[in-house]
């Protein structure tokens, strides 16, 4: 108790320098908690994908679409228990800025499939009967005043045309984690329309998504898919949703390391802004430090008084920076829109704060320490008056 | 410490620094004893070697060669860390400014020392309170040393040097920082402190006057012992 007295009387001595690295120590794990969220958020999709789904794909590109027919061959697969078919629409909402995902979907093995879209069944019983009716998801909703009933214009990108959608259902996310920032609507609607308008295109689909009974045998189903394909015009290639979807993330690995460095470089900063401190705490205090050695006590003491008063000022710059991270990253979340359909900071970035925040609490104190230990009490008592 | 023995016995005590490649003697050949229960105080002028000395029978400094017993106890043979419990146990430190920690009050400063010796808290307090009745500073205990004058500064540290009850007392300049009246109140202390709890005293000091109130004075010029 006596200890804690004075280690936190020691921090408070200076306190305007105190509040100053308190402050920085604030911005940085902020920073640091902010970024770690962005990277998060770029994972969401992998992080939410299911062991059981697979995606099947051409084996030539995503952009290439595959044969509708290729569902059934897929279905009669050992150890499939659904297939599901998705188009990617790529519509232009109002302007090109009001970017949200949208699918075009087989819905009722797509929707089965995806129990994390939790939708009402009086909604999902008008979205099934409206072949223009569509499905959005909860964050989509709010972010751009999406209600029951209201027409959603979009401009095709992929699929040219105005295509007009009515919202008929509106889903939820099963945990915070899922992402409710897509839109989608029925296949048949798309492939109707594409057929009037560009025969050539009709009946194709952009992905398939296989759901599978057994997990452990995602591998050997994903090869068997693969090889009642193969020589045939449109090869395929299936892997599970995780690895789709870091297939995506990997076109954009450079910005998330970039990311992952400059929110390391920030708490590397801040060391060196505590480090500093401490430094100077230190030094202020030699004739201090000798004296506590001339009364008896030892090196582990005048260590204790640094590490402690150090890790005082490290707790308190980081716990406040902690609380304010969820906050600000709701708000930066909301401010972001869809462009993160996930925005939630995770126990995981809270942990890694902490850790953090210690780490930059004891190596700051190391020198100091060393040399408050190693005073010799003579020279320290001479720094008096 | 056995019946017969000093407080402190030095024979044949040298100290030498380095300078600037350069070895400076400090002490040359010093022996001299002080008894239990004496009040010494270390005259000399400014390089004499005087707070030297004082350092090496405090155990905060080592001596070059020699013998250095204080309450029986060969201190040279003692390594860094049995010499920081010696000291805990057995000297009490008065500094020429006062030395106090200026983040604790009168009553955490003289609780100081005490922490190394495993005291429960209760006993610590009831202690303290004492020795700062004995000084006269029972009224300030919640004071910080910046809301005390110099002279009760002096007092805490004199009760933070005695609250362990150490075999000696060493004071460095104790009144080099005080004005006269106050010098008067801090030696008149010391001398209490002699008479009344038999407490052993080395001061080094410049000031004759101080130097009065002592038993005996020792004068070094030049690292050697003149008297």
């Amino acid at each position: 108790m006596y200890l804690l007295k004075l280690i936190l009387r020691n921090a408070l001595r200076h306190r305007l320098r105190t509040l100053l690295t308190v402050l920085g120590l604030l911005v940085a794990i902020l920073s640091f908690g902010l970024l770690q969220t962005v990277v998060d958020a770029w994972y969401t999709g992998a992080n939410s994908a299911a062991p059981d789904r697979l995606v099947t794909r051409s084996a030539v590109s995503l952009v290439v679409p595959l044969p509708v027919h290729y569902r059934d061959k897929i279905r009669a697969i050992d150890g499939v228990r659904s297939v599901a078919s998705a188009n990617w629409f790529a519509g232009v909402y109002q302007e090109p800025k009001n970017f949200f995902p949208q699918f075009a979907i087989d819905p009722v093995t797509y929707l089965a499939m995806y129990p994390e879209y939790r939708i009402h069944p009086d909604q999902l019983r008008d979205f099934m009967r409206d072949r223009k009716g569509a499905v959005v998801g909860r964050k989509l909703a709010d972010t751009y005043g999406f209600k029951l009933g209201d027409v959603v214009p979009l401009k095709g990108t992929i699929f040219a045309g105005n295509w007009e959608f009515v919202v008929r259902a509106i889903y939820e996310g099963a945990t915070p984690k899922t992402d409710t920032s897509q839109f989608f609507f029925h296949w048949e609607y798309l492939n109707e329309t594409v057929r009037t308008r560009a025969p050539q295109r009709a009946n194709q689909v952009g992905v398939f998504v296989v759901q599978v009974r057994d997990v452990s045998r995602a591998a050997e189903i994903s090869a068997a898919i693969d090889a009642q394909f193969r020589n045939s015009p449109a090869e395929t290639l299936t892997e599970t949703e995780k690895a789709f979807q870091i297939g995506f993330i990997k076109q954009t690995e450079a910005i998330v390391i970039a990311i992952r460095i400059v929110s390391f470089v920030v708490i590397f900063i801040i060391l060196a802004v505590m480090a500093n401190t401490m430094a100077m705490t230190a030094r202020e205090r030699i004739a201090e430090h000798a004296t506590l050695k001339a009364l008896g006590f030892g090196p582990g003491f005048l260590g204790g008084l640094i590490y402690g008063e150090s890790l005082a000022i490290a707790f308190a710059g980081s716990a406040l920076g902690v609380l304010l991270t969820f906050p600000v990253a709701q708000w930066f979340g909301a401010k972001m829109g869809t462009l993160f359909p996930v925005f939630e900071v995770s126990g995981e970035t809270v942990w890694l704060q902490f850790a953090c925040a210690l780490v930059v609490g004891v190596a700051a104190a190391v020198v100091p320490a060393y040399r408050a230990a190693q005073v010799r009490i003579v020279e320290g008592l001479r720094a008096v008056g | 410490m056995s019946q017969s023995a000093p407080a402190v016995a030095i024979r044949h005590l040298t100290k030498s620094y380095r300078r600037g490649g350069q070895v400076v003697s400090v002490l040359e050949n010093i022996s001299f004893d002080i008894a239990s229960g004496d009040f010494v105080a270390l005259m000399g002028p400014s390089g004499s070697g005087k707070s030297t000395l004082l350092n090496l029978i405090a155990g905060i400094d080592r001596p070059d060669s020699g013998e250095l017993r204080v309450a029986d106890v060969d201190i040279m043979a003692l390594d860094e860390a049995g010499l920081a419990d010696w000291r805990a146990r057995n000297v009490g430190f008065i500094f020429q400014f006062y030395n106090l920690m200026p983040v604790l009050t009168a009553l955490e400063n003289v609780e100081l020392p005490l922490l190394l010796t495993g005291l429960p808290s209760r006993d610590r307090r009831e202690r303290v309170e004492v020795a700062l009745g004995m000084v006269g500073l029972a009224d300030r205990m919640t004071h910080y040393p910046s809301e005390l004058s110099g002279g009760q500064q002096q007092r805490v540290a004199i009760a933070r040097a005695i609250i362990t009850d150490p075999t000696i007392l060493v004071a460095d300049e104790p009144t080099g920082d005080l004005d006269r009246v106050s010098a008067d109140d801090i030696l008149a202390l010391m001398e209490r402190l002699n008479d009344e709890l038999g407490k052993t005293i080395i001061m080094v000091t410049h000031d004759p006057h101080a130097a009065e109130r002592a038993h005996h004075i020792r004068h070094l010029e030049k690292g050697v012992l003149t008297d």
